[in-house]
């Protein structure tokens, strides 16, 4: 009892009162792009770039790729290519993912009334991994803690795909696993979406290359949410489901 | 057979591959066999493609008294090799792995089940017959691959009389992304963003283990500052991961004060990492040739002070959970693998240790950074949950007080980078770090040209997953949670 008091003592008041407006120092999040155009004939960025997120000429960076290394950042000469602590990254639209010269924060996601009026106060959530490391699936369950805490507005993680709304998807889809995916997505109920949590549930990159992934998937149900990160913070997931549902807006 | 040059046993071992005598099939096994059979602990054994078309070149890698120690034989397709597994377990996992990736033929090999379904096997999950148990009574539990919990997948497959588990198989795979074929693929300077991905709670500890791989091959040694960066890079990583699992552990049997601190103080722990190198997990930190951040003595001073608020927050949590008789009945006596069981079946890392063996590579193979500041390695006797959930508690505090040492006497530790161009060609490089599982071990071999010829990963899960099926045996089914929860093993790391 005394120990239970001293802990409760310890903890304090733990969860982010506002996550639009957290402010995690030193996370590496959304890339701020220069309008300025790149040195003649520079192709240092591109180099770096290990999942092959940038494109030259004219410039553009794939945030549905990236992996937020911020290798790029450190070669480019003009400083072209800036980190910011920004966790706003989510997004409807794969499209919105590209970003190009003279781009700063990203577009507002644009709540959906039927969304917001179906799950806009209950959205329970089956994650479904699919070739995730463990990153993905860590930063997925740390939304739900005592810090992110997004069980406030509703949206829990349950264990099975009949009480699931939405399949949270995490990894490239290995072949291996594409099976149990698609029979996880047949036991859910309509009306139901998909999330694609991470640059390889998004792109499959860093695996985008690898002949044994099958996305297949996605192309039959293509997700109502991108979540970017390797691994998305939980900020930017908690934000991007609150954004999609018009929560607290 | 290389000697090691240095003072102290070093974690990596690197040799020209004509250096390295490549002994026939059944002169290699034989040896191999003897000497592990004496007292030699195995850290790895692998095949890769030899030049002819049958041919694959098998490799082991030993810990002996000198340090590591090299062994390589030839053997061929159209030859049966002999199956140390017959008289050895604790090769069972490594002659399945071989005989998926290479098609080498173990003649009276107990159970060559595939270890992560590629090659002919892929897509075949649900072509396979699991072991099954004849009686009335007893019946079979499937659980996964998708498990209630937001975990990886896999599956495991209960043959049970009531609640009483008679046997546990494990079926994984369903991870299998070809990690191997693709690092092989890449430009050398694009790997270690992959090879942190692999099992992603162990980034640092890949991350090490491939740069140091690498930095051998290159002939390069980073200044001491790189390697106690690297080293308080991975001790948070393993307090921060040892945090989630003890999480979790407390999750599982409903002690939620217990799981929900231990949780908020993880959140602490990385966002220490993230501020240092701008990654919760610390990826993109560590680099071949050195590191991308350093510790600024702004930094110092930060991990400094949040470290010790940890410590007095996890020492408060750690007294609260150790005490409660909940937690005792729950993890004491449930799920326990004996030490003669540890040894006969080579269960690593903090698994072994939790079952009374003390084996870290550390204390066995600690490099610059483990010999200028040792650690302690703590080790539990008793073999179950409890002992997994307690040596966690102990390591968190050998870790804190590491990094203590490292800080206190280094107010800085600037970043350094040298830039890798070229490797020496025909060369065989291994190196293994202590992640927070057990070693990982990465063995990297060049051509004459001194491009990757072959890249071989091992998680310490490639062969503790074996160590969770025997805990389960003879516990009621509904504490199985709790076993696979204390083990935490890694998917990922095993299906590669």
């Amino acid at each position: 009892m005394l120990h239970s008091i001293r802990v409760r003592r310890s903890q304090g008041w733990q969860f982010i009162p506002d996550v639009r407006k957290a402010d995690p120092k030193g996370f590496r999040g959304l890339p701020h792009i220069a309008a300025a155009p790149c040195a003649e004939g520079c192709e240092a960025c591109r180099d770096v770039c290990s999942p092959g997120a940038i494109k030259l000429d004219p410039f553009s960076l794939d945030l549905g790729l990236c992996i937020f290394c911020g290798e790029c950042a450190d070669v480019c000469p003009q400083d072209k290519i800036k980190f910011t602590n920004d966790f706003k990254m989510a997004a409807t639209q794969r499209a919105d993912l590209i970003r190009r010269d003279g781009d700063g924060a990203m577009p507002p996601i644009a709540a959906d009334p039927a969304l917001k009026k179906i799950f806009g106060s209950s959205l329970k959530l089956r994650q479904v991994s699919a070739g995730g490391c463990n990153g993905c699936e860590l930063e997925l369950n740390a939304a739900a803690n005592v810090n992110f805490d997004m069980g406030r507005w509703g949206i829990d993680w349950v264990a099975s795909p009949r009480h699931a709304d939405a399949l949270v998807l995490s990894g490239p889809i290995t072949v291996n696993m594409a099976e149990a995916l698609r029979l996880a997505w047949d036991g859910m109920s309509s009306p139901k979406l998909v999330i694609s949590a991470g640059s390889c549930a998004i792109s499959g990159a860093p695996y985008q290359d690898s002949p044994v992934t099958d996305r297949s998937f996605l192309d039959a149900f293509p997700p109502a949410l991108y979540v970017p990160g390797c691994p998305p913070h939980p900020l930017t997931f908690v934000n991007g489901m609150l954004d999609l549902l018009g929560i607290g807006r | 057979m290389t000697a090691v040059q240095s003072a102290f046993a070093s974690p990596v071992v690197l040799t020209r591959a004509a250096d390295l005598p490549v002994l026939p099939t059944a002169e290699f096994t034989r040896t191999l066999a003897r000497r592990v059979g004496e007292g030699a602990r195995l850290l790895t054994y692998y095949g890769r493609p030899g030049d002819a078309e049958d041919e694959v070149v098998l490799t082991a890698a030993l810990i002996e008294p000198g340090g590591l120690q090299l062994l390589r034989g030839a053997a061929s397709r159209s030859h049966p090799v002999f199956a140390i597994t017959k008289d050895q377990p604790q090769f069972q996992a490594y002659e399945r792995e071989i005989h998926e990736q290479y098609g080498l033929a173990f003649p009276g090999h107990p159970w060559l089940k595939p270890m992560r379904f590629e090659g002919k096997n892929l897509g075949r999950m649900d072509d396979y017959n699991f072991y099954q148990i004849d009686g009335k009574e007893v019946h079979e539990v499937n659980v996964g691959p998708i498990h209630a919990g937001v975990i990886e997948p896999g599956c495991f497959r209960f043959s049970c009389h009531g609640e009483v588990v008679y046997h546990l198989e494990i079926h994984n795979g369903y991870q299998y992304r070809g990690v191997e074929k693709l690092l092989l693929q890449r430009p050398l300077g694009h790997l270690t963003a992959l090879v942190e991905r692999i099992a992603g709670d162990s980034s640092i500890a890949y991350a090490w283990g491939h740069a140091q791989a690498i930095e051998a091959l290159a002939g390069i040694e980073v200044p001491d500052s790189v390697e106690l960066i690297r080293g308080v890079a991975l001790e948070l990583e393993r307090i921060a991961i040892h945090l989630a699992s003890l999480s979790g552990l407390l999750n599982d049997i409903g002690f939620l004060q217990g799981s929900s601190t231990y949780g908020r103080i993880r959140t602490a722990a990385i966002n220490a990492s993230m501020r240092c190198c701008g990654s919760r997990f610390g990826r993109d930190w560590v680099r071949p040739g050195g590191l991308r951040f350093g510790l600024t003595p702004a930094l110092v001073a930060d991990l400094q002070k949040t470290l010790r608020q940890l410590a007095s927050d996890v020492g408060e949590c750690n007294a609260l959970s150790a005490e409660s008789r909940t937690v005792q009945h729950r993890f004491k006596g449930a799920g326990i693998v004996t030490t003669a069981e540890a040894r006969e079946i080579g269960l690593v890392g903090m698994h072994a240790r939790a079952c009374g063996i003390d084996m870290d590579m550390r204390t066995l193979l600690p490099g610059r950074a483990y010999s200028q500041f040792p650690v302690i390695g703590a080790v539990e006797p008793t073999g179950d949950c409890w002992a997994r959930m307690m040596l966690r508690i102990h390591e968190m505090d050998e870790s804190l007080k590491w990094i203590f040492a490292v800080l206190e006497r280094h107010a800085e530790l600037p970043k350094s980078r040298a830039p890798i161009t070229a490797l020496a060609p025909d060369s065989l490089a291994i190196a293994v770090t202590e992640g927070w599982r057990g070693p990982i071990v990465h063995a990297i071999e060049t051509d004459a040209a001194g491009k990757l010829r072959h890249y071989k990963v091992q998680d310490p899960s490639l062969l503790n997953w074996f160590g969770l099926a025997l805990a389960v045996r003879n516990n009621e089914i509904s504490d199985f949670p709790i076993c696979n929860k204390s083990f935490d093993l890694s998917y990922a790391g095993n299906d590669l």
